[in-house]
């Protein structure tokens, strides 16, 4: 059992015009085997959380506190979060051309186990969460997220989750850009990881379409760089009915 | 017809200048065998305003040995090795000099190295030539590669040590040849070269033609080919990977004289350390008779530490509206942040992730290159350019070489 905890965590993103503050002041605590879906309209700084917790260089901890199992991510660089068994699905996930998802997928795991994994049991299980998702075979000798559609990115993320097995995933709009079907699979993937591994995810999210499929156990409404309200997967029914103007207007007169 | 200008991927960030209008037209450059046409240049001509040329001075003399480098072929069983006097008719058949160093070549060597691949002959293996910095007097040398009609060949041209050479390559494709000419600049530290690479390619003919960058202080490789008749192709291939105060250029001329040729250059550097400089300037010209004309250009740098400068120039001129497609592009830009962030989020490290993406940006030129022996050893020699980057990454002096 495992547990990230965020305590009152403020953040700055660097702009052009200087420091500015977005994340005013998050609390959560995640546990393994839970999710914990985040949703909030655009702009409301919901990548920023996951590009925070992920350590991006450009955003900035002016205060606050992230730990896993006690230990101090903040104080972490990116690939030693990542070895910590922090994950992100990346809203837009970076192109590197030149470098093949085959050699990608086996350089990752290599550090994230640090050993490399047996080579003919890992081939048969990249083969095999390749089928589940749905990516054709080609796709390891193409270079990474190189000319894939929104919907073979966002496959590609969770494929990696399910390879990776990290203790928390944080899934950034992982459902934004998807066709039923795709939304489907990649549903399918996040469940069987959590199935599998017990994970604990972070369902970053716009829309409620995808709780149909991926079953919340808190539902967190995040509004100008803070949580706004919580509560079960009722909330999330809530919103579906609402939309967020009931949140907006409260922001505003605040 | 289609004429694109793709400048999609440009992230320009200073060091990148382009479509800079040269003075005049290439058609209107002076090329001529003769040393008193084309003087000792200041520096101010457009073909040196990039280049250090206090530094390539000794090779602009009228005075140049031929003892500053050895040269040793070792050539498949099929192609002939011969020396050719100072006056062969052999010699010349490529096109005239264009710039000064050229010129002071030509008229400089005494004798030329030939290597000939005899009319529909296929060389069963490489033929590598290659060339030994032996001292630092100026030297002059000369190599002609024949591919005689309907005969396939792959020549590398290896140069190492300490010289400072002022070189003419000679290739002549003949019709319905298929020649692959390999250029490697390994040279150690010290080492100035220019070099002439002048080619005439004829009917159906193909030349591939590869230059790698790797070593010297300035190396300045200007290859400049020509299509003699209807059907040829011309592929160019360079990389280079330039460090600390290293001068690297090279200036491509594809002349497309006649109808229905077809050519691709496709160009890729990095560059690390201080003062390290990279040039590249591709000029492509489409004569008024060159109908069916198919081109594109492409030049990409990579610029992994401050303090690097890489130019970037394409050059385009078109005389007339009937060809098939005309194209360039051109970008330089840093070492991608989001890339590495992405890979170490994966739990990377910042070192091999470094590693990977700049391995990448090279992996598919790499390919194209398609001379195997070629392949392994740029791959090492990558590996060996960024084992310094990452000391500097890492605050580790590097190994002494
Ligand atoms: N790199 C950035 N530069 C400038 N502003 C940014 C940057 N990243 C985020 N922001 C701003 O921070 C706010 C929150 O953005 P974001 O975290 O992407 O929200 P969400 O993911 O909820 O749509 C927005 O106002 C956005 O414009
Ligand atoms: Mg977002």
């Amino acid at each position: 059992m495992s547990t990230l905890e965020i305590r009152d965590l403020h953040v700055s993103v660097e702009t052009k015009e200087g420091a500015k503050p977005i994340l005013r002041g998050v609390d959560l605590t995640i546990k393994s085997g839970e999710t914990h879906a985040i949703m909030g309209p655009n702009g409301s700084g919901k990548s920023t959380l996951a590009s925070a917790l992920a350590g991006h260089p450009k955003y900035e901890v002016t205060s606050g506190t992230v730990t896993l199992d006690g230990e101090d991510v903040l104080e972490m660089s990116v690939d030693e979060r990542a070895r910590a068994g922090l994950f992100l699905a990346m809203q837009y996930p970076v192109e590197v051309p030149g470098v093949s998802v085959a050699n990608f997928l086996r350089t990752a795991k290599t550090a994230i186990d640090g050993e490399a994994p047996a080579l003919r049991h890992w081939g048969k299980e990249v083969k095999g969460a390749m089928e589940n998702l749905r990516i054709d075979s080609s796709f390891a000798e193409r270079s990474v997220n190189e000319g894939f559609s929104g919907g073979e990115k966002k496959r590609h993320e969770i494929l990696q989750m399910e390879l990776f097995k990290p203790r928390f995933a944080i899934l950034d709009e992982t459902d934004s850009g998807l066709d039923v079907d795709a939304l489907r699979v990649v549903s399918e993937g996040v469940n069987r990881a959590k199935e599998t591994t017990d994970v604990g995810v972070l369902l970053i999210t716009h829309y409620t379409r995808i709780l149909r499929y991926i079953k919340p156990d808190f539902v967190h409404v995040f509004v100008d760089g803070k949580i706004a309200e919580e509560g079960g997967p009722e909330l999330a029914e809530r919103l579906e009915d609402e939309g967020y103007d009931r949140f907006l207007t409260a922001g505003a007169t605040a | 017809m289609t004429l694109t200008t793709d400048h999609t991927r440009a992230t320009a960030d200073g060091t990148h200048s382009h479509g800079v209008v040269p003075a005049g037209s290439r058609a209107e450059r002076k090329t001529s065998f003769d040393l008193a046409d084309i003087p000792v240049p200041s520096g101010r001509e457009e073909e040196w305003r990039f280049s250090p040329v206090a530094r390539i001075q000794p090779l602009f003399s009228e005075q140049l040995g031929s003892d500053g480098v050895a040269v040793t072929v070792e050539a498949a069983p099929e192609v002939k090795v011969e020396t050719l006097a100072r006056g062969d008719e052999r010699l010349g058949r490529a096109g005239k000099p264009g710039d000064r160093t050229a010129v002071a070549a030509w008229n400089a060597v005494a004798e030329a190295t030939a290597v000939t691949i005899p009319a529909e002959a296929v060389a069963s293996d490489v033929t590598s030539v290659r060339i030994d910095g032996v001292s630092k007097d100026a030297t002059a040398a000369h190599l002609v590669v024949t591919a005689e009609r309907h005969s396939e060949a792959v020549v590398v041209i290896d140069h190492r040590g300490e010289a400072l050479l002022n070189q003419t390559v000679e290739l002549v494709v003949e019709d319905g040849a298929h020649l692959t000419v390999v250029s490697v600049q390994d040279w150690a530290d010290g080492a100035v070269h220019a070099s002439s690479h002048r080619a005439a390619i004829g009917r159906d003919a193909k030349l591939k033609h590869v230059v790698v960058t790797f070593g010297g202080d300035v190396v300045r490789v200007t290859p400049d080919a020509t299509f003699t008749a209807e059907g040829g192709e011309v592929e160019m291939v360079g990389l280079y990977f330039a460090d600390a105060d290293q001068h690297q250029e090279h200036r491509l001329f594809v002349d497309h004289a006649v109808p229905r040729c077809k050519s691709r250059v496709t160009y890729k550097g990095a560059l690390q350390g201080a003062s390290a400089h990279t040039v590249w300037v591709g000029d492509v010209l489409i004569q008024a008779e060159a109908e069916g004309t198919d081109t594109y250009e492409l030049n990409r740098n990579l610029v992994l530490t401050d303090g690097a400068r890489a130019d970037s120039v394409p050059n385009l001129e078109i005389e007339t509206g009937e060809i098939d497609g005309a194209g360039h592009a051109s970008a330089t830009g840093r070492f991608d942040d989001e890339q590495l962030f992405y890979l170490m989020a994966r739990g990377i490290p910042e070192i091999d992730a470094r590693r990977l993406v700049v391995r990448g940006f090279f992996a598919e030129l790499i390919q194209d290159i398609g001379v195997a022996s070629v392949q392994d050893r740029l791959l090492a020699s990558i590996e060996a350019e960024l084992e310094k980057s990452m000391s500097v990454i890492t605050g580790v002096a590097p190994d002494a070489e």
